[in-house]
Parts: structure tokens; C-alpha cells; sequence
């Protein structure tokens, strides 16, 4: 226990080194958020994308369709 | 026929991939190193005689602070590609770099502070190694700033290269700057002529720590790369494959 309350206090040092570790990992942890969710959004953008063009086509078909019956 | 290689690494369909194939390989080892860093550095490593347990403090200043610089160095490096050899990838892994590098510095900025508060009994000093440390987070945020003022992506490419390219100019100044100028930081023990001037069990955290933070860059750089390649590559067919689940 005392080990343990001694690690945290870091010889005194506790109140400058935890802060810094915090961040420092936060940063680290929201790079690789912030990454993987601008890649969804971009996969899911380019999706969206070719959903309408495919749409736009389908939308040409009856047309056609209704001029050969 | 040699050059093969050379013209694949132009084209966006085989970055694309080669960049998904290739993420795992530096996320898994970049988390393992951290964590196995982590417990060297704060558990491990023994106490400074002159710092106490302050000194690990280096453990994550001084893997930011190198990032900082390795990452615009990267950055300015691939915008001058893309501006001498018109290479479009070569933009888009810029472009890639900055939101990282600019988050890194921030982390080195503020870590060094919190370290020199109770060292030099200041959090912070208009210092040659803190000022030009600062002016890279504002070539970082410019860099960003211009992109997204301009709307046509390829002028948007053009000039924030050349802010890019021009910015190098500090990289050199902030390495140096500890050498060239009275300044409070110390100067480097790794990064000088002869032996590293650090025990050996407090630089192997450091190097753990220094590569894991590297292949966290590349990992991360990847990801962002390959939405950086799918926003602009709008047209393309080869869309359709990677993206359909």
C-alpha cells in the first residue's frame, strides 16, 4: 500500500508528471479516433456517392424500357 | 522495367490497399512498445540523482517533441514531391501529416512546461527552443488554415506546400537552437557527436518510447491517408470495390 501511494506521489513530482502523462496518451488515443472515424465518414461518403450515381442510372432504365414496349 | 515499383506508388488504387494492408503491422507494435515503455519508464527506470522521479517526465516530452519535428519534416518533404514531380499521393500524405503533428505539438509544448515548472521554476520563457518550438505549432495550424480556406483541392495543394516547404527552415533552428543561443533546455544527449550522455537503463524506455511513438505516426498516417485518397479520388471505379462491404 505505502509502495503503491508512493509510486503515485512520484517522489512529489505527481502534480506536473500524471498531467502529462494524461494528455499525452489522450492525444495518442484521439489521433487514432479521430483517424479511424474520418475514414468511416469517407468510406461512407464515397458510398453515398456511388448509390446516386447508380440511382440516376436506374432512374434513366424505364424510360428506355417504356420506349421499346 | 525496374521502375515499376516506382509508378505504383503514383497510383491511388495500390496506396490505397497497400496502405490498409500494411496499418496493422505499425498500430499493434506502436501499442505493445508504448505499453512495455510505459512500465520501464515509470515503474523500472531508476530515479535521477539530480531530478528525482521528475526526470520521467522525458518519456513522453521528449518522444513528442521528436515527433513534432519528424512529422513536419515528412510533411515538407512530401509537399516539395508533390510540388516538383506534380505527384498527387505525394500531397495528399502532407496533407495527412498535419492534424498529427499539430496535435503532437501541442503534447511537447505543454509536457515541456509542465516539466520546466518545477525545474526551472518557470512554465514558460520566450526561450530560442520554446519560441521555435511554438512558431512550428503555428506552421502546423497555418498549414491546416490555408488547406481549408481553399476550395479547389489542387491550388489548396500548391500553396500549402510551399508554406510547408518554407517552414523547413525552422526544423534546423529548433535542433539547434540549444547549441546556437544561451537558452534554458538542456542540449541533446541522444541526438549528438559520440556516446549518448544517459544511463543505459533510462535510455532504453526512451528508445522503446521513441519508436513506438514512430510507428504510431505511420499507423495513424495511413488511416488518414486513405480518406485523404477516397475524397479525392471521386470518379474513380476502383472506389467502387473498396468501399462496398
Amino acid at each position: 500500500m505505502k509502495a503503491l501511494s508512493d509510486f503515485f506521489d512520484m517522489g512529489g513530482y505527481a502534480g506536473y508528471l500524471w498531467p502529462s502523462y494524461i494528455l499525452t496518451f489522450a492525444v495518442v488515443v484521439l489521433n487514432v479516433v479521430w483517424a479511424r472515424r474520418l475514414l468511416a465518414r469517407s468510406r461512407e461518403e464515397a458510398r453515398r456517392r456511388l448509390a446516386m450515381r447508380a440511382g440516376t442510372e436506374a432512374g434513366a432504365a424505364p424510360t428506355r424500357a417504356g420506349e421499346a414496349t | 522495367m525496374a521502375w515499376t515499383w516506382f509508378h505504383r506508388l503514383g497510383s491511388p488504387p495500390y496506396i490505397y490497399n497497400l496502405a490498409a494492408r500494411l496499418t496493422p503491422w505499425f498500430a499493434w507494435p506502436a501499442a505493445l512498445l508504448m505499453l512495455a515503455g510505459l512500465v520501464d519508464g515509470l515503474v523500472l527506470s531508476p530515479t535521477d540523482y539530480q531530478q528525482g522521479d521528475g526526470f520521467r517526465m522525458m518519456y513522453v516530452h521528449v518522444p513528442t517533441a521528436y515527433l513534432s519535428i519528424m512529422i513536419y519534416t515528412t510533411m515538407a518533404i512530401s509537399a516539395a514531391v508533390g510540388l516538383i514531380w506534380r505527384i498527387k499521393i505525394a500531397h495528399a500524405v502532407a496533407a495527412s501529416c498535419a492534424p498529427i503533428g499539430a496535435s503532437i505539438t501541442l503534447c511537447a509544448l505543454v509536457t515541456g512546461s509542465l516539466w520546466g515548472a518545477p525545474m526551472w521554476g518557470t512554465y514558460w520563457e520566450w526561450d530560442p527552443r520554446l519560441t521555435s518550438e511554438l512558431i512550428l505549432l503555428f506552421l502546423y495550424l497555418g498549414y491546416m488554415g490555408l488547406r481549408s480556406a481553399t476550395e479547389d483541392v489542387q491550388r489548396a495543394d500548391r500553396i500549402s506546400a510551399v508554406l510547408a516547404v518554407v517552414g523547413i527552415v525552422n526544423v534546423p533552428i529548433i535542433h539547434f537552437s540549444v547549441v546556437w543561443w544561451n537558452s534554458l533546455h538542456q542540449a541533446p544527449s541522444l541526438m549528438r557527436l559520440g556516446k549518448p550522455t544517459i544511463a543505459v537503463s533510462m535510455l532504453i524506455p526512451l528508445l522503446l518510447m521513441l519508436l513506438a511513438f514512430t510507428l504510431f505516426f505511420a499507423a495513424v498516417l495511413l488511416v488518414r491517408l486513405r480518406a485523404e485518397i477516397l475524397s479525392r479520388e471521386r470518379s474513380a471505379s476502383w472506389i467502387r470495390e473498396v468501399v462496398t462491404p
